[in-house]
């Protein structure tokens, strides 16, 4: 067998491996750029942009916590037209697919970002932040509001034909329905999951170890909460996946994949091996052949239960 | 920048708590400056699960070397480490020590571990530039002087040199020396570094201090490490705007 075809379909939007760079985990590329070749992946997904600047919260911002780390970053980022005029042209020359992570305080904001990141022909599709667990305007707020979900998933897909990915928050009872909801106002696919809600304390100062008092938990910590989330979108809802949480190595994306994802996202892993996204591809062909697998989109729900 | 496993030379305990860990890396080796760090993956497995920050201590030859005391699991790891085993090292990272300019003396002030990125910087020194180091701890055996010049100490418990801490030293000693001709580069706990950029600002002083932060990636994309700028719009981010900075840009 001498070709394996990596490739995945996530709706309309095809990429040439399984692969994907997590939002807020990767900047706008660069950085990591020296460390992987990009060209080599599936995608990337930017750092969440707002319609304005934002300075994140104040340090300190992140703990290492039992095999995963906490952060309350705050979607620290350039706002659009600075990300328009100075990261786009790089991002333009990665050689993969560009997903761009949008997060709002308003509706209107959603809507405005998307419209104008429309017009850019490097930016091949949207993923909807509506469940980051650190800002006090929006962020969870919608993302544990089905209604908002509904809502803002029918008004960006109004806004743009490009495929859209609403990004899924884990701290809610049930994730079907907010998939559901996505699925019902046009989204292509949705990405699960988001940071889980935690806390750390130093039991000397008796004080929270970061500055926002809770933070998102992610890392392998996280998975076994991710592949659940996962499987019950894909038990019950015909929507393509992007599984995210605590992937460090090939076994945990194949195993996102069997749970019902599309592709995955690699996203903490980053921090500590910011090459693991190239070798996982690789060793994602080694598992192809020594499966016989021919496509590897054939993993994609392939549970037995 | 890169990324590799390096192979452990030795790891030596030069006093009770302090470790000198030297490991073999021609690249970071020749392309590292004073006060610029490397990210360190302990072990292989989740358990610490980030890597972790060491300024570079020294360099020689093909040698590179990290000074680290015991802090927790992944330093005690670390000071287990044997000739032969191999770390994954990120480096050289971030912005070090600017010596180039006009100073004929350089004055570096440490407390405790921050005494790390000095050897370094000394050796990279113009040979006739005048070394003076106040190093500070809070007792005698806080106190670590490895490969530093004209040490003059300060202890908080009077066990050693000077009984205070070391900026009390640095303000009465400070005189001896022509202000125009002196830089300071310090490197220490937040409080130490706050008292010093209070008094270097005061006095018009030109001074840059090494800090440190909770980090995970150590080359600008996970944003942990942020430190608040002066006239800054946005947090500069330790790891890559620093670890050193002036004095006057930050406010610790």
């Amino acid at each position: 067998m001498n070709s394996i075809d990596l490739s995945v379909k996530i709706g309309s939007l095809t990429l040439q491996n399984p692969i994907l760079l997590a939002s807020g985990t990767v900047g706008y590329g660069s950085e990591i750029s020296e460390y992987a070749d990009l060209s080599k992946i599936g995608g990337i997904v930017t750092k969440s942009i707002s319609l304005n600047p934002r300075k994140g919260n104040p340090p300190p911002r992140i703990a290492e916590t039992s095999s995963g780390m906490l952060n309350a970053i705050g979607l620290a980022n350039v706002g659009l037209e600075e990300f328009i005029k100075t990261k786009i042209p790089f991002l333009k020359d990665i050689g993969s697919t560009l997903i761009c992570n949008i997060a709002a305080s308003s509706i209107e904001e959603y809507v405005e970002c998307t419209k104008a990141l429309n017009y850019e022909d490097t930016v091949k599709a949207f993923e909807i932040n509506v469940s980051c667990p650190n800002v006090k305007d929006g962020g969870l707020i919608f993302g544990n509001d089905v209604k908002y979900v509904r809502t803002i998933t029918e008004k960006v897909r109004a806004a743009t034909d490009k495929p859209i990915i609403i990004k899924l928050s884990p701290n809610t009872a049930s994730i079907k329905e907010f998939a559901q909801a996505a699925k019902d106002e046009g989204a292509d696919a949705v990405s699960a999951i988001n940071t889980l809600v935690g806390t750390a304390f130093n039991i000397y100062t008796k004080k929270p170890k970061i500055k926002n008092i809770t933070g998102g938990l992610s890392g392998a910590a996280i998975k076994p909460v991710a592949l659940a989330k996962v499987l019950e979108i894909s038990r019950n809802v015909d929507i393509p996946i992007i599984g995210i949480g605590g992937i460090m190595n090939w076994q945990d994306a194949v195993e996102f994949m069997i749970c019902g994802a599309s592709a995955v996202q690699l996203g903490t892993v980053n921090f500590i091996n910011p090459n693991a996204c190239v070798e996982i591809i690789e060793d994602l062909k080694k598992y192809c052949i020594e499966t016989k697998l021919e496509k590897i989109s054939k993993l994609t729900a392939s549970y037995l239960i | 920048m890169i990324e590799k496993n390096c192979k452990v030379v030795e790891v030596n305990e030069i006093q009770t708590g302090i470790f000198i860990l030297k490991v073999k890396s021609s690249q970071i080796a020749a392309d590292v400056k004073p006060g610029q760090f490397c990210n360190i993956k302990v072990n292989d497995s989740l358990t610490p699960f980030l890597r972790r920050p060491f300024s570079v201590c020294d360099v020689d030859e093909d040698i590179i070397s990290f000074q680290f005391n015991l802090v927790g699991e992944g330093t005690r790891l670390l000071s287990q480490k044997k000739k032969g085993d191999l770390l994954n090292i990120i480096g050289p990272l971030g912005v070090g020590f600017n010596y180039s300019g006009n100073f004929e003396n350089a004055i570096i002030v440490a407390g405790g571990i921050g005494a790390a990125p000095f050897p370094l910087l000394i050796k990279n020194l113009s040979k006739d530039i005048n070394v003076i180091s106040f190093i500070g701890g809070r007792s005698k055996k806080d106190l670590i002087k490895y490969k530093l010049k004209n040490v003059i100490v300060s202890t908080d418990d009077g066990s050693e040199g000077f009984n205070g801490n070391v900026i009390q030293l640095l303000e009465s000693e400070i005189h001896k020396y022509d202000k125009l001709n002196i830089k300071i580069f310090a490197c220490g706990p937040n409080a130490m570094l706050r008292a010093l950029s209070k008094f270097t600002i005061e006095n018009k002083f030109d001074c840059e201090i090494s800090t440190e932060s909770v980090m995970a990636c150590g080359f600008g994309i996970c944003q942990g490490c942020n430190i608040e700028g002066i006239n800054s719009e946005r947090f500069l981010l330790v790891c890559k705007d620093g670890p050193v900075f002036k004095a006057e840009d930050v406010k610790l």
